[in-house]
């Protein structure tokens, strides 16, 4: 069989785009591709622009000031209901900082041994085990804290319930470790091996290159997982949901209850009416929310491009 | 302390990190496998819960979440690879570029209970679909689909130039290059992003608390606007809402059991892809 | 009249002057050799006869390149139309992930041939034509990765023709190859110039003076000079290109 794909096209006018030819084809899936991509986009925008629009009724009704200020959070009271976030403020602030005390060290340490010391055969093993710790669903740590966690605690340090912020840091912290490993390790195996090579020839031993040369090097990407393991203690819901008892104090004692952000409105918003400014002030609430993350994401965006400046 | 001792005591202690997160590991699932393993039977998995989530098995909460899985993927994985595809072919390098990447980054850090607010506002009530099965997809594909970017984009750009220029070099458009090259051969990297993506929102709760899942309900959805029971949340309801006793515990465990197994098993498939896609094309 | 017109071509990477009016006659059915040292423009010019350079962002061009007299950057120009006459073959090789029979039925399917047995018939013609078929026919649906380095290359090029191109030009094919592979590749590109014009850059010169008819020498973006292999290599017009075949720069 004889096939002359050049007759195809040689009687045409040469490379002249024939009438409804593939060009026009090719512009569709160009424009298609960016309003999707548009459309994925504008789920960040979409996201403000509700919190927002949904929460000035509250802002507006209750006052910018107090709504951030107002040391006390009761707004179901009869007499005379309150909506300061400073109480849910702390709480996630005590949580976070107790699970960060914990998770911080040990995960570094964790991440150190799993990137220098480990044998490759238990490394080979650790690493997706740490990746399934951070695939097992918050409500499942939180059913451990709610049934076992917090009767431990309570028997440790002689408590009638072990429902506190401890309880929520210690469980918080268990969640934020992968995350922080696995970035971190990620920073920590892209310091060129020149720089090692470096320090191991001048007769440093292991330790000694891995604190003066390696860590060094890797700290920014280190720090950006850092903030964004804290940022997973900051806007994780349920596990405290059920490892707290939620109560909206201000205070920062690690044996106390206290109530998160997060879980205010995972508790809260069922018993609220549409448009309520008890409503509104969830929205608030999670515009507040919202805003840190941003800004804890930013400064580890900014953190990790440095890192990734350095090192290319 | 000589240096080398010293090296050997810092050591101790990393390794003792690292047996501490394993202990972590091993610990909570141990409890999940020995509290729950005796509820899981055939029955568990085919039948309803029963006497207010006491008592019967987790057909009901199992199915919805199968369901909810059903709409994240069909929404979030052609718009998230979709989107991807147009990041890395499409949209030229510079301001834009980066603008995108900020965009996406954060979209990832985003609590999912905010996102539950925006699904709330957004899908519930704006949109009109009530609390519904359709809601808390919709959600929940909101909330994995920086997930899928992300994957799909690392899996695209990983496709080296040189095989794109081939194509090109033929007389091929960029659109046929990205269809019989680029998505096939960044498909299993697509893939693992995916399956772990669907992972996240089936193990998710308090989006969907907020946008239309029930306590309790008699039987399985019979629309995308009707409520449903979900694995996850039917597991904190039942711990923290029934009267705790041996039964319950027993209820609870076995479902959380169920959602670790799922969720586990999802985790395991995306890492053998992801490994056997390594030994696969070694550009 | 030159198959190949290029007139007063200048390319641009933003700022950087890559190609400075560069005028320049290629025969037809003719090997044409582009030689000089690293960064001299090569690359970038033949990348200019298949608009290849496109692709890169920050590339601009200006002048004309005519083929058989039709100007390849006028107006409403479809750039796959030249590419598919114009064909291709990298300094890598770059087979796709796919079994050889893909590689080269890709583009005639692309151009509009679905008949089977047609492809079958392309694919054995393409591949005896590239001095590949009889080591790869009874393993046709295997995958490319399992052949050769110089074997790939030989699949590109056979893949290149496929879709029966007039032009076919050749990045340093033979940079990444043995002198055994390297060989074959020659022996090839000789028997080519039969059927086709091409067009190679080559960091080689020993290459360039073993295959081609003509030779271009190009240095710091611009044509220094141009004209019969032999005669450029024995007696060179320009003083650089004495210097660069001497091997006192480059």
């Amino acid at each position: 069989m004889n096939i002359d794909l050049s007759n195809m096209t040689k009687g045409l006018r040469p490379f002249r785009a024939r009438p409804g030819a593939r060009r026009e084809l090719e512009g569709l899936p160009r424009a298609l591709l960016l309003i999707i991509t548009l459309i994925s986009a504008s789920t960040l925008l979409m996201v403000a622009g509700f919190l927002i629009f949904n929460s000035v009724p509250a802002f507006r009704s209750i006052g910018l000031a107090e709504m951030l200020l107002g040391t006390s959070w009761d707004p179901t009271s009869h007499i005379r209901a309150a909506f300061g976030m400073l109480p849910l403020l702390a709480g996630t602030f005590l949580v976070s900082i107790l699970a960060s005390l914990i998770a911080i060290p040990v995960g570094i340490g964790c991440t150190i041994y799993l990137a220098e010391i480990a044998h490759p055969r238990v490394r080979a093993f650790l690493k997706p085990a740490i990746e399934l710790l951070a695939g097992i669903p918050s409500v499942v740590y939180g059913l451990f804290a709610l049934l076992i966690l917090q009767d431990w605690l309570a028997g440790i340090f002689g408590l009638s319930s072990g429902y506190v912020a401890l309880n929520g840091g210690i469980i918080l912290a268990v969640m934020m470790v992968p995350i922080m490993v696995t970035l971190s390790e990620d920073a920590i195996a892209s310091v060129p091996r020149e720089l090692r090579e470096a320090a191991y020839a001048l007769g440093a031993t292991r330790w000694e290159t891995m604190r003066s040369v390696v860590l060094p090097a890797a700290l920014s990407g280190i720090v950006a997982a850092i903030i964004l393991s804290i940022m997973r203690a900051v806007g994780e819901t349920m596990a405290v949901l059920m490892a707290v008892s939620q109560t909206p104090l201000l205070t920062l004692d690690p044996f106390s209850g206290v109530q998160t952000m997060t879980a205010t409105i995972a508790i809260e918003m069922g018993e609220t009416a549409v448009g309520s400014i008890h409503y509104s002030a969830l929205f608030a609430v999670g515009t507040v929310l919202f805003i840190i993350t941003l800004i804890m994401n930013t400064i580890a965006d900014l953190v990790m491009r440095r890192f990734s400046e350095a090192y290319q | 302390m000589s240096r080398r001792s010293r090296e050997k005591l810092y050591f101790a202690l990393f390794r003792g990190c690292g047996a501490l997160v394993v202990m972590a590991l091993v610990t909570i699932i141990a409890y999940m496998l020995i509290g729950g393993i005796g509820a899981i039977d055939l029955d568990f998995l085919t039948e309803p819960p029963r006497a207010s989530n006491t008592r019967g098995g987790i057909f009901t909460p199992l199915i919805g979440t199968l369901y909810l899985m059903g709409i994240v993927a069909a929404f979030a994985i052609p718009v998230g690879v979709l989107s991807a595809v147009y990041l890395v072919e499409y949209q030229k390098q510079g301001r834009m570029a980066s603008f995108w990447r900020i965009v996406v980054a954060n979209l990832a850090g985003v609590p999912s209970i905010v996102y539950g607010l925006l699904g709330l506002g957004l899908f519930v009530y704006f949109l009109g679909f009530g609390r519904s099965l359709l809601a808390s997809g919709l959600t929940l594909g909101v909330l994995v689909l920086p997930i899928i970017i992300a994957a799909a984009r690392e899996a695209i750009q990983a496709v080296p130039p040189s095989v794109r220029e081939a194509s090109l070099a033929l007389g091929a458009t960029k659109w046929q290059t990205v269809r019989h090259h680029v998505l096939p051969y960044a498909m299993p990297g697509i893939l693992t992003g995916v399956i772990l993506s669907l992972s996240r929102a089936a193990g998710e709760t308090a989006p969907i608390l907020l946008t239309g899942v029930a306590f309790y309900m008699s039987g399985t959805p019979g629309s995308v606007f009707s409520q449903f029971m979900a694995l996850p949340y039917h597991i904190y309801a039942v711990a923290t809402q029934t009267i705790s006793g041996m039964s319950g515990n027993l209820m609870v465990y076995g479902s959380a059991l169920a959602l670790l197994a799922l969720v586990i098993g999802m985790n395991i498939v995306a890492i053998v892809i992801r490994k056997r896609y390594r030994e696969k094309y070694r550009w | 009249m030159s198959q190949i017109e290029v007139r007063d071509l200048n390319v641009w990477f933003d700022k950087n002057h890559a190609l400075k009016n560069v005028n320049m006659d290629i025969e037809g059915k003719r090997i044409t050799a582009i030689i000089g040292p690293s960064g001299c423009g090569k690359s970038t010019f033949i990348r200019t006869i298949n608009r290849m350079n496109d692709t890169i962002p920050s590339c601009s061009v200006k002048g004309s390149i005519k083929v058989d007299g039709n100007d390849l950057y006028g107006e409403d120009i479809d750039v796959t139309q030249i590419r598919k006459r114009i064909g291709m073959v990298f300094q890598k090789p770059n087979p796709f992930p796919k079994s050889i029979y893909e590689n080269i039925v890709f583009a005639p399917r692309i151009h509009g041939v679905r008949d089977r047995k047609a492809l079958d018939a392309i694919v054995e013609r393409s591949l005896r034509r590239a001095a590949l078929w009889d080591e790869v026919k009874d393993r046709l649906d295997k995958s490319a990765y399992n052949l050769s380095g110089g074997q790939q290359q030989r699949l590109c090029i056979a893949r290149a023709l496929a879709v029966e191109p007039e032009i076919v030009l050749f990045d340093e094919p033979c940079s990444a190859l043995d002198p055994i592979a390297t060989a074959k590749i020659e022996d090839l590109l000789i028997d080519l110039k039969n059927d086709y014009t091409v067009v190679i850059v080559t960091h080689n010169m020993q290459q360039a003076a073993r295959v081609a008819d003509t030779t271009a020498f190009f240095y710091l973006g611009e044509l220094i000079e141009h004209g019969d292999t032999q005669r450029l290599f024995e007696k060179p017009d320009e003083k650089l290109t004495e210097q660069y075949i001497t091997g006192r720069m480059g």
